[in-house]
């Protein structure tokens, strides 16, 4: 990598300095792939140890917005996202930024549990960190065992961390990767839809959980569902489709607003489930 | 897989009217009748095809027994059916082109997987696989005037003089053998390997990449750590359909190996095959060599199914095989 | 001040973040490097797996293209002489043999792998998974083994060697491949398709002919020609069971022995006239580029299936 990396690295402006307020800001964000775009001049910000919640109906945007935050239109070619994006006053996209590194700051739950199936338990939680080129033994098993207590997942687990992560129930599989995700430290968690293919009791096993961590991580989090996001959010961001498909914000506030005082119709629209 | 939900069988319309039922219960079953006829005739034919190879060498097994698996010298023309030597050959050439093909196929795989353009990924696919389609007396053509002296007169002697001589790379550089066989082999096994392990490792779960680089891992970390171990019993079996034509390849290897059955001594060495001795000796062989030779094809064909049927295994749990 | 306090994490996790963060971030560079040699190297592979297409091909063509003239595909072979060293002649009776064999083969194996498919799709029965797994192993079976098969179930009873036993061993060959491709076509035919043909009262004969191979026409014609591909460049049970690789008549009796295209390959590269020598490069050349055709054929009418399902 560049010098200005290291530079950034050195003075502490990538590694340190995780509540900074706000600290995340989204400035007239657009993504759009192959030219057509999905998501524009989205403009909001993150608060620490909060839960900020992207609502709104399909392809309104919200996840390709979440998947902009830990970079992963990399992947996909011919994305491109234009706007700032910046983490504790540092541009996420700007030239120098390692995603390796950005990554292991902001880290990332999907949709449906993602353990890695060849690996233990114990292995799963540690992966991140032996990504990362730790390898010092009682730093990943103080890590490993924090994340775990953390997840509430230890009670069950701590017995039988060399079994196969495949063993675990589908909730317990998904606290497995929250698990994993938080042993790597990040300041930043993002869900994407994380309780969408679990039962209602590990639902609200995941729910409890993420009021929990609040104190740990913040967290952004893309629902489907609207109890949940008036549940366990502290602020919203309500999205919608425009007539070209591309989502556009309508209305970011406090969560109770969004729910009880929404400035916009069509928020009032949604969150009484007129559409979507 | 999705058999059940398939079968036009378990398909009886609710809606039926009792009078079409009758003339079409009739119809339906003269229809099913041709379908397992035809089932049964071709079982016939595959059982017939067992039989025939393994009746043919009955004598020789009754009269050698054993020497047919464990004797080292195979020289029909005075009676001696040793087929040692041309296992050995077979299994040594097959495991020294699986050498070169799986390093080279996973990687091409990978590469297919993760690195090209989509654009891209669909023709360079289909140019590996064309390796397939080029007829194996082609490769043997190719081998045996393009690669036999460029072995003989450059890759040899440079290994010989590298290794000082010593085993595997002892002997006579004489371009055709053990080692140029496999080189053709491995060549021909490619497409196999890279079309089912890119099958496998496409059908893994899209949220194993992304959740690794979400840890902060490297690309070739989520590569090494998670895809290839995720995918294991999958390229498992690829390589062993690879393995299995290998095995059974016989031109090729026939106009590329020397054609001289003798206990192998190194990779320079010539040597002869279970089907390159069968396709050679066959149809000039008296009456007595005709039950070895058999014995050498029921050899071969317990080989192949053996290792076909464990790749088969492997690679149907991975669900890949379908496509 | 204090409220800033109170947000922070607790302090353990805090140390260990800093701890984390400066590994994480004196690793970095290896671990980068590490990466892009990997991915160099298995690009890398990717590269060695194309060379040698691209060497055979080269090969072929810059040394079998001259002998690519009218003559050389329509006439007879000409064995040299004494006065005529370089006579070759053509290769048309090896051709015209190829042919034959090949659409006898299909004859054969073409309805009998349409059946066999609606028999695998059709029966759910522990009968039906058995022949399926008969029918796998067979593909795995090497070619030469057919051969032998052949040989003892045609040649010797009919005392010689005959075109007519070589097709009988490459319809063996190719019927587990197009058998297995009418099986794939018509599981992706659509339920509601065949669910609509049952629901007019149609008998399940009528609709399999009718409406489902119709309609897995696609997948099944391509199964077909590849299958055909493979056939046609298969040397090794020829060997033993077409006889007469140096023929040069226009016996086309499919009960005779008949000259084919990679017999001749074979027989021209062992040959002991330099001129058949070079000549084998010229009838390797005309059998890959019948491959090719059937081969890329194949693969176009898969890609235009694909992208009309993406579609």
């Amino acid at each position: 990598m560049n010098d200005s990396l290291d530079a950034a690295i050195q003075d502490g402006a990538v590694v340190g300095e995780f509540v900074t307020d706000p600290l995340l800001q989204l400035r007239k964000v657009n993504v759009s792939f192959s030219g057509r775009v999905a998501v524009r001049d989205v403009s909001f910000d993150v608060a620490p140890n909060k839960i900020t919640a992207l609502i709104g109906p399909s392809g309104s945007g919200k996840t390709t917005i979440l998947r902009s935050l830990n970079r992963l239109h990399d992947l996909t070619k011919g994305a491109k996202v234009e706007g700032d994006l910046l983490l504790g006053g540092v541009d996420i996209y700007k030239g120098g930024i390692a995603t390796m590194l950005l990554r292991s700051r902001i880290g990332m739950v999907f949709q449906r549990p993602n353990p890695f199936p060849t690996l233990s338990i114990y292995d799963n939680v540690v992966s991140g960190l032996r990504f990362n080129g730790i390898r010092k033994k009682s730093l990943l098993d103080e890590a490993a065992e924090s994340a775990l207590i953390s997840a509430a997942l230890w009670d069950s687990v701590s017995s039988r961390m060399k079994a196969h992560a495949s063993t675990l129930s589908g909730g317990e599989q998904q606290r497995l990767c929250i698990a994993r995700a938080l042993a790597v430290e990040p300041e930043i968690l993002l869900m994407d839809e994380p309780t969408s293919s679990l039962d209602p009791v590990s639902t609200q096993r995941i729910e409890e959980l993420m009021t929990e961590l609040k104190n740990r991580v913040t967290m952004i989090i893309v629902t489907h569902n609207m109890q949940q996001a008036a549940r366990v959010s502290d602020n919203c961001a309500f999205l919608l489709m425009a007539e070209d498909r591309a989502g556009e914000l309508i209305e970011f506030a406090p969560t109770s607003k969004i729910f009880h005082d929404p400035s916009d119709p069509r928020t009032v629209d949604y969150v009484n489930g007129r559409f979507g | 897989m999705n058999q059940s939900t398939k079968s036009l069988l378990s398909r009886r319309n609710a809606s039926d009217s009792p009078r079409a039922k009758g003339a079409r219960g009739e119809s339906d079953r003269f229809y099913v009748w041709t379908l397992r006829g035809f089932a049964a005739l071709f079982s016939a034919i595959l059982l017939e095809f067992v039989y025939s190879i393994v009746h043919q060498s009955w004598p020789a097994w009754t009269h050698e027994g054993l020497t047919l698996l464990t004797g080292t010298t195979w020289n029909p023309a005075n009676s001696v059916y040793g087929g040692l030597p041309l296992i050995l050959d077979t299994v040594i050439s097959t495991l020294v082109a699986l050498l070169f093909a799986v390093p080279v196929g996973l990687g091409t795989a990978l590469v297919l997987n993760f690195v090209l353009p989509r654009r891209l990924q669909t023709i360079t696919a289909s140019m590996v696989e064309l390796l397939a389609a080029i007829p194996s007396v082609v490769y043997g053509l190719w081998g045996l005037y393009v690669l036999v002296p460029w072995m003989s007169t450059t890759i040899q002697p440079w290994l010989g003089r590298l290794s000082g001589g010593a085993w595997p790379f002892s002997g006579d550089p004489l371009g055709a053998g053990i080692m140029l066989a496999s080189t053709v082999l491995a060549v021909m096994i490619l497409p196999t390997i890279v079309a089912i392990s890119r099958d496998v490792i496409a059908a893994l779960p899209k949220d194993l990449n992304e959740g690794a680089l979400s840890l902060g891992a490297s690309r070739s970390q989520v590569l090494r750590k998670v895809i290839l171990p995720s995918a294991k019993s999958g390229i498992l079996g690829a390589i062993s359909l690879g393995a299995g034509r290998a095995l059974g390849e016989t031109v090729a290897v026939l106009m590329v190996i020397g054609g001289n059955a003798q206990m192998p001594r190194s990779l320079f060495s010539v040597g002869a095959t279970l089907a390159s001795t069968i396709a050679t000796e066959y149809t000039e062989a008296s009456p007595g060599n005709v039950a070895a030779l058999g014995a050498l094809a029921v050899i071969l064909m317990v080989l192949t199914a053996a290792v076909n049927a464990f790749a088969r295994r492997l690679v149907r749990r991975t669900g890949a095989l379908s496509s | 001040m204090s409220d800033l306090l109170n947000t922070l994490p607790p302090d353990p996790i805090y140390d260990r973040r800093e701890k984390i963060r400066a590994i994480t971030a004196k690793t970095l560079r290896r671990r980068t490097r590490l990466s892009q040699l990997f991915v160099g190297a298995i690009s890398t592979t990717l590269v060695i797996a194309l060379v040698p297409l691209v060497l055979v091909l080269y090969t072929i063509v810059q040394r079998g293209g001259s002998d690519l003239t009218l003559a050389f595909v329509t006439k007879l072979p000409q064995v040299p002489t004494i006065g005529q060293q370089n006579a070759i002649g053509g290769i048309g009776n090896a051709i015209v043999g190829t042919l034959i064999v090949a659409a006898m083969a299909a004859a054969m194996a073409i309805p009998l792998s349409l059946i066999l498919g609606l028999y695998l799709v059709e029966m759910n029965t522990r009968l039906a998974r058995i022949f399926r797994g008969g029918v796998e192993i067979l593909s795995g079976i090497p070619s030469i083994l057919l051969g032998v098969f052949a040989y003892i179930f045609i040649v010797i009873p009919q005392h010689h060697f005959s075109a007519f036993a070589a097709s009988v061993a490459l319809a063996l060959l190719m019927t587990p491949v197009i058998t297995k491709a009418v099986e794939t076509a018509i599981r992706g035919v659509p339920d509601a398709v065949t669910e609509a043909g049952l629901a007019l009262g149609a008998r399940r004969s009528v609709v399999a002919r009718r409406v489902v191979l119709p309609a897995a026409r696609p997948g099944i014609i391509t199964g077909t020609l590849l299958a055909l591909a493979r056939a046609m460049g298969e040397t090794a049970p020829l060997l033993l069971i077409i006889g007469a690789t140096d023929s040069s008549t226009w016996d086309l009796n499919p009960f005779h022995s008949m000259s084919a295209l990679p017999t001749l390959t074979y027989f021209y590269s062992n040959s002991s006239f330099p001129s058949q020598h070079r000549a084998a490069w010229g009838v390797a050349l005309v059998l890959v580029v019948l491959v090719l055709i059937l081969n890329v054929t194949s693969r176009l009418i898969s890609a235009r299936l694909s992208r009309r399902a993406q579609a």
